[in-house]
């Protein structure tokens, strides 16, 4: 399984803080993205502006490769400081 | 402690962390800090109180990955970062960046690229309490171009 984590406004706009993907056919960030939207088309509004994403706590971009264990986070530009 | 971060909710005290800095060297000649606080408007929205929200685990490998990043360009002697999350208000502080070194130019230097990258970097989010309602804040362009200038250096 991959667990997939929503952060800030995400999380709020998606109503979820994280859920569980299998890992089964999804090789990168693209693919998790495409299959999250598949079961939930009303989050395509939200994953349409600009997102960041973190594998393992590292930035990755979309084409950086899933596999299962993974920890996966989707979150909005950062506004620390 | 002469290079090291705190993701906290309490308060910091600027003093003592002036001087745990400078605590053990006697070569620091040149000690530059920076506080951020909660202001009272942003972009003309009256703000009464922010939350802060961070990615635990994430925020503290960046913080670390940008400490590591600012010795690697400048002879840094120690750095600290303090960053607060929770519920804050206005005129809390939110952020200490403290750096030294033997020369200003390098403790200017590496403070300020401390909080341009903190700043596009670090997984923090603040979000607003204001007359109006909650409100996330948005990426500031500024920030990202200030961060940039360091890319080419």
């Amino acid at each position: 399984m991959i667990k997939v984590l929503f952060l800030a406004q995400l999380r709020e706009q998606l109503g979820v803080a994280e859920v569980q993907v299998p890992a089964s056919h999804i090789r990168d960030v693209a693919e998790l993205k495409e299959y999250l939207l598949g079961k939930n088309p009303q989050w395509e509004q939200f994953f349409a502006g600009k997102l960041l994403v973190a594998i393992n706590h590292e930035y990755a971009k979309s084409d950086a490769s899933v596999k299962s264990g993974d920890e996966v986070a989707f979150f909005p530009p950062v506004t620390g400081g | 402690m002469s290079f090291s971060i705190a993701i906290q909710t309490q308060d910091f005290d600027v003093g003592s962390e002036y001087g745990a800095l400078i605590s053990d060297d006697t070569a620091a000649g040149a000690v530059v800090f920076f506080v951020g606080r909660v202001r009272d408007t942003n972009y003309a929205r009256d703000v009464k109180s922010l939350s802060l929200e961070h990615y635990p685990g994430m925020t503290e490998k960046i913080l670390q990955q940008i400490l590591d990043e600012a010795r690697a360009r400048w002879e840094l002697i120690a750095a600290r970062i303090v960053h607060r999350v929770g519920e804050l208000h206005v005129s809390d502080q939110i952020v200490f960046v403290g750096v030294t070194s033997m020369h200003r130019e390098h403790a200017f230097q590496a403070a300020e690229f401390l909080m341009d990258f903190l700043k596009t970097q670090a997984p923090f989010w603040k979000k607003e309490l204001t007359g109006q309602g909650a409100l996330w804040i948005e990426e500031n362009s500024k920030d990202v171009t200030a961060s940039l200038r360091w890319k080419n250096e």
